[in-house]
């Protein structure tokens, strides 16, 4: 099995959270529930807004001073708006379930295989 | 076919057929291509001295099977675990073909596996032109330093994006199967695109060395007979074979002696490769046979070309077709090109006046050569000599490369005499 997270990218003014959006609450909900059900979905989360974000940088290397910017990365039409982590056997059957979230109709999902950290 | 170039030929069919059947036991492309290119060094070492073993394949596929194994163990980074899920032990000495042949997959599965490895090569998780390079470096086994001069791009370059290619393979796992039913129209026009991009790549402006580039015509042949014979029941599959096979016949009459391009009414006809012509339209012939009626693009100029290369001079070509087929493709394909072709076959059909109608309701053509050249024919027939003149100068600006201005330049030459 192979872990994936599938980023969902949204037009900066179409976000998840924007008026038109939130009707569409329920679809991702249902998607969450029965991507669980099938023990496909190993849990994700929708993120607040860039007006939101920071973005830290340690200057100089390590131990060096805290940088902040108010504000996202980059800043880009296409934002993240959420994310969330699949497991699956190979790539189609990630594509397979990513295609079925909201996400990649409403903007579009970019999925990335995980490089697991053993701690 | 000399002793080398058989030996190689024989690398190279058994080869695939070996590597295929590797891949999913493997469980990883690129071991089992490391695998199989250290076989055929010991190949190339070995078979000369002895002659070609009576079972090449059997051959290869226990010395491939036993570097396999040598390659998973020197990998200290793999489980223990995912070594031992390779099914084979370490492998039997080449010579002991008896049980090479007894390991051997039966016809049906592999065909299945390269199957499997050519819609693994054109996975539409991988870019264009990853699935090219991919598919000419382990499908049509062809060696990086020659995909690279075929690219004109470096070989460094060219490595590069293979390794990119084949770890993404191995990382984001891409799945080593053949699509099921319900994707399969999609994913085999994606492996047709790929091969026909092949083709065309070989019509491109030739640059560097030319006797040391690789003949991709040849190569997109080559893979076009593979998936034919995989797939006899696709149409499209037939019909790419079909085209390539017709437009290649009439290759060696594009250019002239100095290597400029000669366009297909100045054509020296009898120059045209008939055998090639004659099995294309066998190909073509068969495909219609299996599309119960309903044409797919590859059909349609697979027909094309046919009408072209069955007509016994550019005059006496049969443009009522012609205009009708392109009629067809545009439906399926709304492209400008299209439209362009379709709008020089009007004008043969019905003339100037009618041609150029025709090509000035085209447009995203403004930069292309072709259409302001085919615009300045027309312009010349009607006798608006000065505004051909004009538009063949735009056309001779635009041409993407020296052959085709040089051409350009010539018939602008001409226009311009007319107008003393």
């Amino acid at each position: 099995m192979t872990q994936y997270v599938a980023l969902l990218y949204y037009d900066r003014n179409q976000y998840w959270d924007s008026p038109p959006e939130a009707e569409f609450a329920s679809e991702y909900t249902e998607f969450a529930r029965r991507a669980t059900e099938a023990g496909v979905m190993r849990g994700g989360e929708a993120l607040h807004p860039v007006v939101m974000a920071t973005t830290i940088t340690v200057s100089g290397g390590k131990g060096g001073g805290i940088l902040l910017v108010d504000g996202p990365y980059a800043e880009a039409k296409e934002v993240l708006g959420g994310y969330f982590l699949l497991e699956a056997a190979d790539l189609d059957e990630a594509i397979a379930w990513a295609a079925q979230n909201p996400g990649a109709w409403r903007g579009k999902i970019e999925l990335r295989p995980i490089a697991p950290i053993h701690a | 076919m000399n002793a080398t170039d058989t030996l190689v030929e024989v690398l190279r069919s058994e080869g695939l057929r070996v590597l295929a059947t590797l891949a999913r036991t493997v469980g990883d492309l690129a071991v089992a291509e490391d695998a199989l290119s250290e076989a055929t060094i010991t190949a190339l070492d070995t078979w000369p001295r002895t002659g070609i073993p009576d079972n090449p394949r059997a051959w290869l596929t226990v010395v491939a099977r036993r570097k396999a194994v040598d390659l998973l163990r020197r990998e200290s980074a793999r489980s223990a675990k995912e070594t031992a899920a390779f099914r084979w032990g370490t492998g039997a000495a080449p010579d002991q073909i008896e049980e090479a042949i007894e390991a051997m997959e039966p016809e049906t599965s592999l065909r299945d596996d390269m199957l499997r490895l050519i819609f693994t090569c054109c996975h539409p998780a991988l870019g264009r032109e990853a699935q090219v390079a991919l598919s000419l470096r382990t499908l049509a086994r062809l060696e990086v330093p020659a995909i690279a001069r075929a690219f004109l791009v470096t070989e460094t370059t060219m490595a590069k994006r293979l390794v990119r290619v084949r770890s993404k393979i191995a990382t984001a796992r891409i799945p080593y199967a053949i699509p099921p039913d319900t994707e399969l129209p999609g994913r085999l026009a994606a492996v047709l695109a790929v091969v026909y991009l092949i083709a065309t790549e070989a019509h491109a402006p030739t640059g560097g060395d030319a006797v040391a580039r690789v003949d991709l015509e040849a190569e997109a042949i080559r893979l076009a007979r593979l998936l034919a014979g995989l797939m006899p029941d696709e149409p499209e599959t037939l019909s790419l074979l079909a085209l390539l096979l017709l437009t290649s016949a009439r290759t060696s009459a594009r250019t002239d002696a100095d290597g400029d391009p000669v366009t297909l009414a100045d054509q020296d006809r009898t120059r045209w490769n008939r055998a090639a012509i004659a099995e294309g339209s066998t190909w073509l012939s068969e495909a219609v046979d299996r599309s119960g009626g309903v044409a797919g693009s590859y059909q349609i100029q697979a027909h094309l070309a046919a009408a072209h290369s069955t007509a016994p001079s550019w005059q006496e070509t049969d443009w009522e077709r012609i205009v009708g087929l392109y009629d067809l493709l545009g439906s399926i394909t709304a492209n400008p090109v299209v439209a362009l072709n379709r709008a020089v076959a009007v004008t043969e059909r019905d003339g100037p006046e009618a041609g150029l109608a025709a090509l000035r309701t085209i447009t995203g053509l403004e930069y292309s050569h072709l259409w302001h050249a085919a615009l300045a024919d027309n312009l010349r027939r009607l006798g608006h000599t000065s505004a051909a003149a004009g538009e063949l100068h735009t056309a001779v600006t635009l041409a993407p490369n020296q052959a085709e201005q040089r051409l350009l330049q010539d018939r602008l030459r001409a226009v311009r005499s007319e107008l003393r």
